[in-house]
């Protein structure tokens, strides 16, 4: 496969990948939300400061990425910060997808929703709401999605058991 | 934690403009049209839709984690009960992804199989949904039509894999099995009569006024809104949007085949209709190179710690045994990284987001599939249309609860 390539780190990746679109509007909007990128298999990953996604959304989506396909979020219990959120988006154009990804603590988990760039992400924080507990500041409808709604916990934590009784 | 408990369309005020007599309905979870398990409040005035709101989450069965104690290949078989209409194109993109994490080369015949199931799995899950989509529409005959034909490529799936829906066929590393003796023939009889039962159910449905009637201008959804709301494949194409994985980011050498990809600007129910029976003969195009260029080889990677020895080596080879001893018991390590693969499933863009922490258990798998973001779109094509046009919009659609709910 011709995914052999590999950078690790914002300083790896800005020196081997410099004309990347999402990274030059990225560097051009804001340099210190950009905190982390990583180039692996393929998939470009930046990591984007978690007060800022929002902006952040906006800057890649004028960058060309008009796409959103997917949010979701990685519980790292019992490391910190708990959570990642993955945000997955395409560009029809330049026929290509990157990763923005977001690092949240795990007491009271919060971040800014996306549903103002992209309406799509709708339905997907409130899965992620649902189902880790993170909270999505400005969402529209911000209640459990797959769950009933007088649940209790978070199904996707791993400190949620898979089976059995809680 | 939650403050309100309800449907909130409920307990909100009723829709700017309202009268007295607004009403609101609920269509489903048990209702003939709604395509599984789909519940719909709807709020409407006389006859037209003022407000819509998809209540979902009856399957929900935790399919993510229970990924997450599973072995890599035991989670194949999960996959296939996602969008159980389309099974081979779960299978394909799971293994797509762990294979990437697994940085694997797949032989060629491997893919080519591949792609040749995938686009009989269009073609399956394509035909379930004309039937069904005219059912709700009225057209009861063409039904018994489609299920003629999807009974085949159900045989044949049920002679390559022993199972007929729930095939599991796909292995991380390649196939479980060689194809039987007989399975090309099969699916060259089958394809060479096709195009001609897709001209049998156009003949039935596109000069019906009927039909015309009930999907012309209804369910209008345009490019900007398409996008928007997170709509793909067919439905998106429908409405001018000119992407398709398999064309634009092709995986599983896709690249090497020539087919088309049809768009239609309308935007209504009429589009997405004419736009999937040309899927079908593009997949029938596609199927059919597959058979004539069909390359010699293995159908399973070179990677003996991955993949499961033969039987027979398995019998008679000391090595073999012990690989295939560790495999099932142990599973296999994958290296540590975050992969996410999509592929063009028959109702959108289904992207499968596989998350390794160098165990033989995935640390975390999510499935991004097509329905669950077309649904969102629904009351945008719905809203101010008459309340029976919302059959016609939810069976346009093409949506799986299986793969909704998870």
């Amino acid at each position: 496969m011709a995914e052999a390539k590999t950078f690790i780190g914002k300083a790896a990746v800005l020196e081997s990948l410099p004309d990347h679109p999402a990274i030059k509007a990225m560097l051009f909007w804001h340099p210190s939300a950009l905190t982390d990128a990583k180039f692996d298999r393929g998939e470009m990953t930046l990591t984007i400061a978690a007060d800022q996604i929002r902006e952040a959304a906006a800057t890649v989506q004028a960058a060309g990425y008009n796409f959103f396909e997917d949010v979701t979020a990685v519980d790292w219990f019992p490391s910190s910060p708990r959570f990642q959120l993955s945000y997955h988006i395409v560009s029809h154009s330049l026929k290509e997808r990157i990763r923005l990804r977001v690092l949240v603590d795990g007491a009271e988990p919060s971040v800014e929703s996306i549903t103002a760039v992209w309406p799509s992400a709708n339905f997907y924080e409130r899965e992620v709401f649902d189902l880790f507990g993170i909270h999505f500041a400005g969402h529209p409808n911000l209640r459990r999605i797959m769950m009933p709604d007088d649940w209790q916990g978070h199904p996707l934590r791993k400190d949620y058991p898979v089976e059995g009784y809680r | 934690m939650t403050d309100t408990i309800g449907t909130p369309i409920l307990e909100a005020a009723a829709a700017k403009g309202a009268h007295d007599q607004h009403m609101v309905l609920n269509m489903g979870p048990q209702h003939p049209s709604m395509h599984g398990v789909l519940r719909l409040v709807v709020e409407i005035d006389g006859e037209i839709v003022m407000r819509l709101y998809p209540e979902i989450g009856y399957l929900h069965t935790g399919i993510e984690k229970t990924c997450e104690a599973k072995f890599y290949q035991q989670v194949v078989p999960l996959t296939d009960r996602l969008d159980y209409l389309s099974p081979m194109a779960n299978n394909l993109c799971y293994c797509l992804a762990v294979e990437r994490l697994l940085a694997l080369e797949i032989p060629e015949k491997a893919q080519w199989l591949r792609v040749l199931l995938a686009e009989l799995t269009r073609l399956n899950s394509h035909l379930i949904w004309l039937g069904t989509h005219a059912m709700d529409i009225g057209a009861l005959t063409v039904f018994l039509y489609t299920f003629r034909e999807r009974e085949e490529i159900l045989r044949i799936f049920e002679g390559l894999s022993g199972q007929r829906m729930m095939t599991s066929y796909f292995r991380i590393g390649g196939l479980s099995l060689e194809p039987p003796i007989d399975f090309f023939d099969r699916v060259q009889g089958f394809i060479r009569t096709f195009p001609e039962k897709i001209d049998e159910y156009s003949n039935l449905l596109t000069g019906n006024p009927i039909f015309r009637n009930r999907l012309k201008d209804v369910g209008y959804l345009s490019a900007a809104d398409a996008i928007a709301l997170g709509v793909t494949g067919p439905n998106m194409r429908g409405s001018g949007v000119d992407f398709d994985l398999r064309r634009d980011m092709p995986y599983s050498s896709y690249e090497k085949f020539q087919f088309q990809v049809p768009t239609s600007k309308v935007g209504d129910c009429w589009a997405r209709y004419e736009i999937r029976l040309i899927e079908m003969r593009e997949s029938v195009k596609i199927i059919q190179q597959a058979l004539d260029g069909m390359p010699q080889g293995p159908i399973k990677a070179d990677a003996p710690k991955i993949v499961l020895p033969d039987r027979e080596k398995m019998k008679t080879q000391m090595e073999s045994l012990i690989h295939h001893f560790k495999i099932v018991t142990e599973g296999f390590a994958v290296p540590q990284g975050e992969v996410y693969q999509g592929i063009e499933s028959p109702r959108g863009q289904m992207g499968y987001y596989v998350v390794s922490d160098g165990t033989a258990k995935p640390y975390r798998v999510h499935f991004r599939n097509p329905s669950f973001a077309t649904l969102q779109a629904l009351e945008t094509m719905c809203k101010g249309r008459m309340l029976a046009d919302v059959v016609a919009v939810v069976g346009s659609i093409d949506i799986v609860l299986g793969e909704i709910d998870r």
